[in-house]
């Protein structure tokens, strides 16, 4: 089933940005509901029933703020910066492959247009804390996009490791190639690599830095650096950095899901669809808030010397394991 | 302003000489991380901190002042608002102190009321400091739990005082009233449901990797540098000194009671946090032994009416949450003190970031701050 | 090699560890009360703003004007007036108030009254828009309580 090319543009982006609307506002409303229960309180309450309806109260008063520009901002830059941070995240969901025939625009480089459009976001951090024209934004600024170089290493290491396994840089092919049962996943395919599940882990923990989510949330970084780069958004602006965090996760999430986790693919190989998507999906997004209220924040250094010094070897490790068996072990 | 400044400006100066500029940081007095009205200025060199300057007075009070133009006993709630924190062991040194002066007799069950009260007061303060400074560090969920535990000390003292901070129990010559025996069952009960908590803070908190990495090696606080600055308490047990009033200069019934002083040696963040988690343990040991030992008995002696202090000058410390707290009175024969002088542990243990913050870089320097548990208002007084 | 993958190994079973704590708190109940629908109750000695005790007999103040209280105040936020009745044996007050916003709740007050006419009320949910509210007229509080619950003697 194709769509004629205007009316799946159409489709696409009003599908694009429901799904992300909708999954940016009830995000906020799981990680609320979330970290209550791991603290033993009962969350929002308040706002409909369970609080249900707390998002849109949040964003109803999001948007009636003033949004206010520092004087001495680089009102341009500062402006920018929250349409620079959301738009890459939305663009990405047009190669995210939600089922066998659900996806916006299957590509041949997918993986490729994901992974690129992933590293934007740590531009505008650096914009919006730069243009803030305050020191705890402009620290934030440097410290995210260290941060974010020294992770995209090992996270581009263990791509090429798993594109070595599967050849391509399709989504849907990659998915498709793990067809059959949970033990045919990219995590579980220990006869090409016996390290497969670390590999996963250190896509995890990639994916938790380059969205900069606790413990990696040097960007916010709320107890030493006020609001890091969003320190001076008021109103909206500050509503589009928030929404563009839970976007990010969203699309880092599904990347993890069809590249390891065998997308829509039934763990048992039988009744494959969308569910099983969305299912793995938050189940993952779950475990993301979770780990987030679990944790302390790492030292800056030292999250700099895990990437380095743990991360990048180990994934180095991996990809040279994997090359070495694909060679021998394949006829 | 003169010193202060110039040292910045000395700091500055030495940066530029190397070729590295600096800039001027203001954190606080409203800032996450400061847990109160304290400011401090950074001069930073990148991440680095070249100088931290703590600036404080923002919540001054003049408790001291105060003391100078009430009766001795209506200075008692002025006490408990010092450090809020710890209520109990500063109005404890007060109460003490004017008990040493007027050499009044203290009933043996009130001694022991005031050391079980005086220890749960010290685990529900050590609760809110760990709390906090997890928050310092970016982990949210133990201080929930914390304050959760906390919340059942609250309980219980608001059952026999009335109040849940500022509580004021303790009177010249004994207690405000007597406890009952439900407090009494409650604080075993309260023993025995902190202690496997404490065991999942360690297994939380303690053991995690991440936590131990941001503390091990950060601020380090010898005992010299303890002793330059008059640091006590955790801070100076974390530089392994075994210091302790209760041991060192004995009151109420501590010298019947058994318990280790825990020491650290390395002196850095981290051991200051595990002192801290082992007085918790140890509290409860103490108040174990004080519930079983605690006789019946009147609460309060008898305590004239009018009271007037003998001239002279008295003193009395006593170990309280963040160290050593003394009152000094001095008395000129009336109803109205000469002079009530404070000597506040935080203080103290502020004094000696400034030095051994140089060179660290922010983050550090701020979970360092936070090891060393400030109350500000215990330092502004 | 050895030692540092055994460090990297105990060091992530150490976040392992601290997830299972914080799952099995997942499951657990909220330990919060859901104020305003549930309060707490206030313990016996729960220390509010004072408060005047009626006579159980007369139901009147058991307040004998002596202004001991007014002295003892470290905060001097009580103001006692009283004057002697005909036919009465002791004074009465006539003015008594207490500035709440200067209050400290300390309970010298009630400590030095020697007629125990002082108490502590038990009211804790204090808010209010402007200064006013805390001044308290503690004679007019005693009338309004006594109009609501009778003693024995206001009964008869
Ligand atoms: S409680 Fe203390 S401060 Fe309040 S009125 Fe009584 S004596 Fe004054
Ligand atoms: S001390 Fe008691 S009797 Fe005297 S004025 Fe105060 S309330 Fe009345």
């Amino acid at each position: 089933m194709t769509l004629p090319e205007p009316y799946r543009l159409a489709a696409f982006v009003l599908g694009a940005l429901a799904f992300v609307g909708l999954n940016a506002a009830y995000l906020v409303w799981v990680e609320r509901k979330g970290a209550a229960r791991f603290q033993r309180r009962p969350g929002p309450t308040e706002v409909g029933p369970e609080g249900l309806l707390q998002p849109i109260a949040d964003a109803i008063k999001l948007l009636s703020k003033q949004v206010i520009v520092p004087p001495g901002a680089d009102a341009l830059l500062f402006r920018l910066a929250p349409a620079v941070v959301m738009a890459p995240a939305l663009m990405t969901f047009a190669v995210l492959p939600f089922g066998a025939h659900l996806t916006a625009r299957p590509m041949s480089v997918g993986l490729l247009l994901a992974v690129a459009f992933g590293s934007i976001n740590v531009m505008a951090i650096l914009l919006g804390g730069w243009a803030s024209r305050n020191k705890y934004a402009i620290i934030s600024a440097a410290r995210v996009v260290s941060q974010n170089v020294a992770y995209e290493i090992p996270l581009l290491l263990v791509v090429i490791t798993l594109l070595m396994i599967t050849g391509t840089l399709d989504l849907s092919e990659i998915v498709r190639q793990q067809a059959g049962g949970f033990w045919r996943w990219n995590v579980f395919k220990l006869w090409v690599n016996p390290l497969m599940p670390v590999t996963f882990v250190i896509f995890f923990i990639c994916l938790l830095a380059e969205t900069n989510r606790a413990p990696f949330d040097m960007a916010e970084a709320e107890s030493e650096l006020v609001a890091g780069a969003f320190t001076e958004y008021a109103g909206m602006g500050f509503g589009v950095f928030f929404m563009a965090e839970y976007a990010n996760i969203v699309v880092g999430c599904a990347l993890a899901t069809a590249l390891f986790l065998g997308g829509w693919q039934s763990p048992f190989g039988i009744g494959s669809g969308v569910g099983w998507f969305l299912l793995k999906l938050y189940l993952l997004i779950f475990t993301v808030v979770w780990i987030r209220w679990t944790f302390p924040r790492t030292q800056f250094y030292g999250l700099l010397n895990l990437s380095w010094k743990i991360l990048i070897p180990i994934s180095l490790g991996t990809l040279g394991l994997t090359s070495v068996l694909l060679k021998f072990i394949r006829p | 302003m003169s010193t202060s400044a110039a040292l910045a400006d000395a700091a500055r100066a030495a940066a530029r000489a190397e070729g590295r500029e600096t800039f001027v940081l203001n954190l606080g007095p409203q800032h996450p991380a400061t847990h109160g009205v304290l400011r401090l200025k950074l001069t930073m060199d990148g991440e680095y901190i070249a100088r931290a300057e703590p600036v404080c007075g923002y919540i001054h009070r003049m408790h001291e002042k105060m003391g100078e133009n009430r009766t001795w006993a209506q200075f008692l709630p002025n006490t408990s608002r010092i450090d809020y924190l710890s209520a109990m062991h500063y109005t404890h040194a007060y109460v003490a102190a004017v008990e040493r002066a007027a050499q009044l007799e203290v009933p043996r069950r009130a001694e022991f009321v005031r050391v079980i009260t005086s220890e749960l007061n010290r685990i529900s303060s050590h609760l809110v400091w760990f709390g906090a400074f997890l928050l310092d560090l970016g982990g949210f969920t133990p201080l929930l739990y914390a304050f959760d535990d906390r919340e059942k000390i609250l309980d219980l003292l608001e059952r026999i005082t009335g109040a849940r901070l500022t509580y004021c129990y303790y009177r010249f010559g004994g207690l405000y009233n007597d406890v009952d025996a439900e407090f009494l069952r409650g604080a075993r009960d309260f023993v025995r449901y902190l202690r496997p908590r404490l065991d999942m803070y360690r297994e939380l908190v303690t053991e995690n990797i991440i936590f131990r990495k941001r503390l091990e090696g950060i601020g380090v606080a010898d005992a010299e540098l303890c002793r330059r600055y008059g640091a006590t308490g955790p801070v100076l047990r974390g530089a392994g000194v075994a210091y302790d009033v209760r041991r060192a200069e004995p009151y109420a019934v501590y010298p019947e009671l058994d318990f280790k002083i825990p020491t650290h040696p390395r002196g850095d963040s981290l051991a200051r946090y595990l002192v801290r988690m082992e007085e918790m343990e140890q509290s409860l040991r103490i108040i174990e032994q004080a519930l079983d030992l605690i006789p019946e008995g009147p609460f309060r002696s008898k305590v004239p009416k009018v009271l007037k202090l003998p001239p002279g000058d008295t003193c009395f410390a006593v170990e309280a949450a963040r160290g050593r707290f003394m009152v000094r009175i001095v008395s000129d024969g009336r109803d109205i003190p000469y002079r009530v002088k404070l000597r506040t542990p935080s203080f103290s243990n502020l004094s000696l970031f400034e030095e051994a913050s140089r060179g660290m870089l922010l983050a550090d320097a701020l979970a360092f701050l936070g090891s060393l548990d400030l109350v500000i208002p215990d330092i502004d007084r | 090699m050895k030692t540092p993958l055994r460090e990297l190994w105990t060091g992530f079973r150490s976040l392992l560890t601290g997830m299972r704590v914080t799952l099995t708190q997942f499951f657990k109940p909220p330990v919060t009360v859901p104020y305003p629908y549930a309060t707490l109750p206030i313990p016996e000695r729960y220390r509010g703003h004072i408060e005047l005790v009626r006579d159980p007999e007369t139901g009147m103040s058991l307040c004998v004007a002596c202004k001991s209280c007014e002295k003892a105040c470290p905060s001097g936020c009580i103001v006692v007036e009283g004057i002697k009745r005909e036919g009465d044996k002791k004074k009465s007050p006539t003015v008594f108030t207490v500035d709440f916003t200067r209050c400290s709740l300390c309970g010298s007050c009630v400590e030095v009254c020697p007629t125990e006419a002082l108490r502590f009320s038990r009211r804790y949910n204090l808010a209010g828009t402007d200064r006013e509210a805390y001044f308290l007229d503690l004679l007019k509080r005693l009338q309004a309580q006594a109009a609501s619950t009778p003693t024995p003697a206001t009964k008869a």
